[in-house]
């Protein structure tokens, strides 16, 4: 079987989320790796080096600079001619992509795989993770999207594939980029951090945010995450939002301050090794799933905590 | 401009879902059942562009049982003009979803659909992508912030580093995440006017589609449970554990 997987680059490197879903192709077929984008010889470069990558394809074109669906989901059909299955990372711009790819080939997705049981069966989650669903598909062709933290990262370097160019159609006329506003941070990316400090609507505000879950975060070098309550309330940017429709965290430790516990947060970060929780509600569902709970205020506990770190 | 938006109903927001013993899915015998809540928001967001003078119409449409009369009931309570409903005994997966969506799409001729990024019992995040793939029209999916401007349309979008914001040519089709607005609830009035709003049923066949799964579903399990762990007394203690992890020096 031959795949072909999707490169999330910034045109001069690959992100991370690329290493899981090559580890998942792997478990299908050949790999061949397409970077979508424009001056995006670094990031081809980049993907010829990753361990199980046996060819890259190099689509270079203005068109595909902000990986605009309407102008990337063409050229991943018409290269599809001659793969067998095409996987994506379970990103924003995957999810975008993907479902785009699936619908032109006729083929239903497999969204967000946990594994691979077999080359037509696959386990996914369902109900914000409460239900796994293992699924055979009958389609010819099979449009996966992977979940990140179920899939060992291949390995950045190893590999030497060739790097070969092609064209698409190039652009649409149906879309356009207009603007990004994107959160600038010295910290580790959410996804890929050893440790994550979240901060929910205990919080209270803003400010709080900086002077009590930021100090914590700095001492142990973590990545620092929201409940979708926190997001809600402006406390914190849309991207720092870890749970059912926001991201999917398993770090090392994940610290949860102030956050009660719902459903749709755990979704997002119960498969982190170790939970820490603190709260100043002792029957709040976080402590049903944490590793270690400290109840107390958060506003005593949480500087008190960082200095002793 | 007319506005289609499709709705699903869904296991309720605050319902634990619980896998039935056989492994066959999950159970839904007595459970509350609400209208997907990315799809309230779309139905809010139509109704805000009515508000507002952009849209002349809208058009809520939901593919499921019978009982999802009740989910469109809803939307006509809360703003919604008329009402269709495609039923369909069986799950229909995304795909025949948006292929039954295609097709009201030829029909209806609407300027947006509008319609929520995911349902919370499946998952998937893939409907409004493939109802933009199967009319050709471009998409803005997980918007934060829609503004029409002649004949395009400037959504704000949530991506993984903050936002994006991309204008599409309309007609087109826009999914929507959280931070879109907050739905309204209907007012004991409007529930009382929904009820004589016009409904249409449907069955796939009408539309030719061929909504067969194209997924069997061999099992469904319960995940992993992770097990409460210690309570520490302080800070201190907790200092002493993260120690013992390496996690501080």
């Amino acid at each position: 079987m031959s795949v072909l997987v999707l490169v999330e680059h910034d045109n001069g490197s690959v992100k991370d989320a690329t290493l899981a879903a090559v580890t998942a192709a792997g478990k299908l077929g050949e790999v061949h790796a397409l970077v979508a984008g424009s001056g995006a010889q670094g990031a081809a470069d980049a993907a010829a080096k990753i361990a199980g990558v046996a060819k890259v394809l190099l689509a270079d074109d203005p068109a595909y600079a902000n990986a605009l669906p309407e102008n990337v989901a063409p050229l991943v059909v018409d290269l599809m001619a001659g793969y067998d299955a095409f996987v994506a990372p379970a990103t924003a711009n995957g999810k975008n992509i993907a479902p785009r790819v699936a619908a032109l080939l006729d083929v239903m997705q497999i969204s967000e795989i946990l594994s691979v049981e077999s080359a037509d069966t696959f386990t996914r989650p369902t109900y914000a993770g409460n239900a796994i669903a293992t699924v055979q598909s009958s389609d010819a062709k099979k449009v996966i999207t992977v979940r990140g933290t179920a899939f060992e990262k291949a390995a950045k370097e190893g590999g030497s594939a060739a790097v070969e160019a092609v064209a698409g159609k190039g652009d649409s006329g149906l879309s356009s980029f207009v603007g990004a506003e994107i959160s600038k941070s010295e910290r580790p990316e959410l996804t890929s951090a050893k440790i994550i400090v979240s901060g929910g609507r205990a919080l209270q505000n803003s400010e709080n945010f900086h002077t009590i879950i930021e100090p914590l975060a700095d001492k142990l070098g973590a990545a620092v995450g929201a409940s979708r309550a926190a997001v809600d309330a402006g406390y914190v940017p849309n991207d720092y939002q870890v749970g059912q429709t926001g991201k999917i965290v398993a770090p090392e430790v994940y610290i949860a301050v102030g956050i009660s516990g719902a459903i749709q947060h755990l979704a997002g970060m119960k498969d982190s090794k170790t939970i820490i929780a603190i709260n100043k509600d002792e029957d709040a569902p976080i402590f049903q799933v944490a590793d270690i709970g400290l109840v107390g205020d958060l506003f005593k506990v949480v500087p008190e905590l960082a200095g002793k770190l | 401009m007319k506005v289609l938006v499709p709705v699903k109903r869904v296991i309720d927001y605050n319902v634990k879902p619980r896998v039935k013993m056989d492994g066959s899915g999950v159970d839904l015998a007595n459970v509350k059942m609400s209208m997907n809540p990315f799809d309230e928001i779309a139905v809010e967001e139509a109704i805000r562009l009515k508000e507002k003078g952009v849209v002349t119409e809208i058009v809520a449409v939901s593919v499921g049982e019978a009982k999802a009369q009740e989910t469109l009931r809803t939307a006509l309570a809360m703003g919604a003009d008329r009402a269709i409903l495609v039923v369909s005994e069986g799950e229909v997966e995304p795909l025949g979803v948006a292929k039954l969506l295609a097709k009201i799409v030829e029909e209806e001729a609407p300027g947006l659909v509008i319609l929520g990024k995911q349902a919370i019992d499946d998952d998937s995040n893939q409907t409004g992508q493939m109802l933009a793939a199967l009319t050709g029209r471009p998409q803005g999916t997980f918007a934060s912030k829609v503004e029409v401007e002649g004949d395009s349309v400037k959504v704000t979008r949530e991506v993984d580093g903050g936002l994006e914001t991309v204008s599409l040519k309309t007609p087109a089709i826009i999914t929507t995440d959280l931070r879109l607005n907050e739905p309204r609830y209907a007012s004991l009035p409007n529930i009382m006017k929904a009820k004589s709003k016009p409904l249409a049923q449907k069955t796939p066949a009408d539309y030719g589609v061929d909504v067969t799964p194209r997924l069997k579903t061999l099992k469904v399990s319960e995940p992993p449970k992770r097990v409460a762990g210690v309570k520490v007394a302080d800070v201190d203690e907790l200092v002493a554990k993260l120690k013992a992890m390496g996690v501080a020096a």
